[in-house]
């Protein structure tokens, strides 16, 4: 009898282990299932390539699905989160390791945690009401020769917020990283005669390397997943992008705006997008483990 | 001499990059916080949703059943998950090595895939509409790694001598685990549970179409609902209500602050024990 409820008890624990499974399976099927023959009734060029996005054109063109101006969008945001996040992520992990005096650590640690917290709507927001303006007046004064308004919603705009959204990632992986740094190496590099700086720097960080490109590969992950901050203050035209001072879409932006009307192939085609973007992410992730596993 | 350069242009910028990373958390909470504060009007949380009182209050009400519903779902799966990797298969099983790809796979998921599966698999394949229950069974699939991983984590924290003195004692293995086991583990699982709490009150895009956007205290599980951060999101979009949503902004920050304090405290106490 009691072997009994062993028995059983143990099956029930398989049985959920195996839900992830059935769950990544099922997101799998639903999007390929609706995707994949979307993108191949469109044309696997004409989606991935194609330049022009009119899905509601009619006429003797009829609608276009060409999402690469969204492809374009999501990989000039994410280079922009790189340029503006990583320096500023990796600089403030290589200070809470190894230069913040422990006081400070206990304070400012959590604080910084916070980041991690704020949702994505009011990290759009906040672009809204303070990035948003401020570009503005950039884009007046420099994009004037360029056509349709400067409204500031901007290729520099979200690429600023997805910079501050990425941070929390890159400095919680990079300073575990560090952190994991045997101390006898800092040691030996002030026995050679090296400050403490120089031995932070040219010892320290160099050995956790591989830890520090995880932490981007996984911050770039976030920021090509982000969609209500980069919707909100993106500028969202459905073109390639023009200017760093005009708006993009994302791949993330287009399903969200679109997919509360689409309809049949439109729908279809946002599906795909969806494919894509998990393609993309599939890509991340691989290169997260891989990266990792060789740290080990 | 230049190495002295070098140094202190180094020494000089990891002070500033720090420091633009407190200037930037503390600009986005006092803008919200200043501009939120006046705002917050008693109007603002009135039983009743109506296009001019704007009231968060059935907001408030459905965010709160919500996150009760997803823990539902999620946390009961997360910590069985957790249990079974860890105290029943050994170590460098291909089946642990799978699971732990999968979830790891999860857990890097754009929110926006999952309100796209979400709605094709839960609203329209199941037929559940833009539900309560659809947002709800959405979101649990999404924090489910976050509850597996800090369920193992917490689990591995336990020291083998605890079992072994429950076997010892004659113990069985299901008993070992949910007398000794578990109950040691539970301060763990309950700082990684409060920290899914803020993922899913931080969600917005995985509920858009999955959960609705009706402002209405939900009836029952079949009634569209329109959490916290979605509300947010609908009010700055109709461009009506910018002071309203400066003012959903702070409490949504004032939630934020409260969770990570406790789900800090909770870790502290921890390490502490």
């Amino acid at each position: 009898m009691y072997n009994v409820k062993e028995f059983i008890m143990e099956k029930i624990f398989l049985l959920c282990a195996c839900t992830s499974i059935l769950a990544i399976l099922l997101i799998c099927w639903f999007l390929f299932a609706n995707g994949i023959p979307a993108i191949f009734e469109i044309g696997a060029a004409n989606f991935l390539l194609g330049t022009n996005w009119t899905p509601m054109q009619g006429g003797e063109i009829g609608p276009q699905f060409g999402i690469l101006p969204m492809i374009v969008g999501s990989v000039y945001f994410m280079l922009g989160a790189i340029i503006i996040g990583v320096p500023i992520g990796i600089f403030t992990a290589i200070f809470f390791a190894h230069m913040c005096p422990k006081k400070m650590y206990t304070f400012l640690k959590p604080v910084v945690n916070l980041l991690a917290g704020i949702p994505s709507v009011v990290y759009g927001f906040f672009g809204m009401v303070m990035i948003v303006p401020i570009v503005r007046t950039l884009a007046m004064r420099f994009t004037t020769h360029l056509p349709g308004g400067a409204t500031g919603m901007s290729i520099l705009a979200a690429a600023i917020i997805l910079g501050i959204m990425i941070l929390p990632t890159v400095i919680a992986i990079s300073e575990a990283a560090m952190r994991a740094v045997p101390k006898n190496y800092y040691e030996g590099a002030l026995a050679l005669g090296a400050s403490h700086t120089r031995s932070v720097f040219f010892v320290m960080v160099p050995a956790a390397k591989s830890g520090i490109l995880a932490s981007v590969v996984l911050g770039v992950g976030r920021a090509i997943g982000e969609t209500m901050a980069v919707v909100m203050v993106a500028g969202n035209h459905a073109r390639m992008p023009i200017h760093l001072l005009r708006g993009a879409r994302s791949l993330t932006a287009n399903i969200v705006i679109e997919m509360g009307y689409a309809a049949g192939l439109h729908r279809n085609a946002l599906i795909a997008t969806a494919v894509v973007l998990f393609v993309f992410i599939l890509i991340i992730n691989i290169t997260f483990t891989l990266l990792t596993r060789k740290s080990v | 001499m230049r190495t002295k350069i070098i140094d202190t242009a180094l020494f000089v910028l990891t002070w500033l990059f720090a420091g633009v990373t407190l200037l930037a958390l503390l600009s986005i909470i006092f803008y919200i916080l200043i501009n939120g504060i006046p705002h917050l009007n008693p109007s603002l949380f009135e039983t009743q949703f109506t296009t001019e009182n704007v009231s968060m209050f059935p907001s408030i009400v459905s965010t709160i059943i919500v996150v009760a519903l997803t823990l539902a779902f999620a946390v009961p799966l997360g910590i069985f998950t957790g249990i079974y990797l860890v105290e029943y298969v050994k170590r460098g099983n291909r089946l642990v090595i799978f699971i732990r790809s999968t979830t790891e796979l999860l857990a890097g998921i754009p929110s926006i895939v999952y309100g796209l599966f979400g709605m094709l698999f839960f609203v329209v394949f199941l037929g559940m509409g833009f539900s309560l229950l659809a947002g709800s069974l959405t979101l649990s699939i999404m924090i489910l790694p976050m509850v597996i991983r800090t369920t193992e984590e917490a689990l591995k924290a336990v020291p083998d001598g605890f079992r072994e003195g429950a076997f010892a004692l004659g113990a069985g293995k299901l008993r070992a685990v949910f007398k000794i086991v578990l109950p040691s583990a539970i301060p763990g699982i309950f700082a990684g549970v409060i920290l899914a709490i803020g993922r899913i009150i931080g969600e917005s895009a995985a509920l858009i179409f999955t959960a609705g956007t009706v402002a209405q205290i939900p009836e029952g599980l079949s009634s569209s609902v329109r959490t916290l951060t979605v509300h947010m999101w609908v009010l700055t979009s109709e461009a009506l209500h910018l002071n309203e949503a400066y003012a959903t902004g702070v409490v949504l920050l004032l939630v934020v602050l409260l969770i990570n304090t406790f789900s800090a405290f909770l870790a502290k106490k921890l390490t502490k024990g």
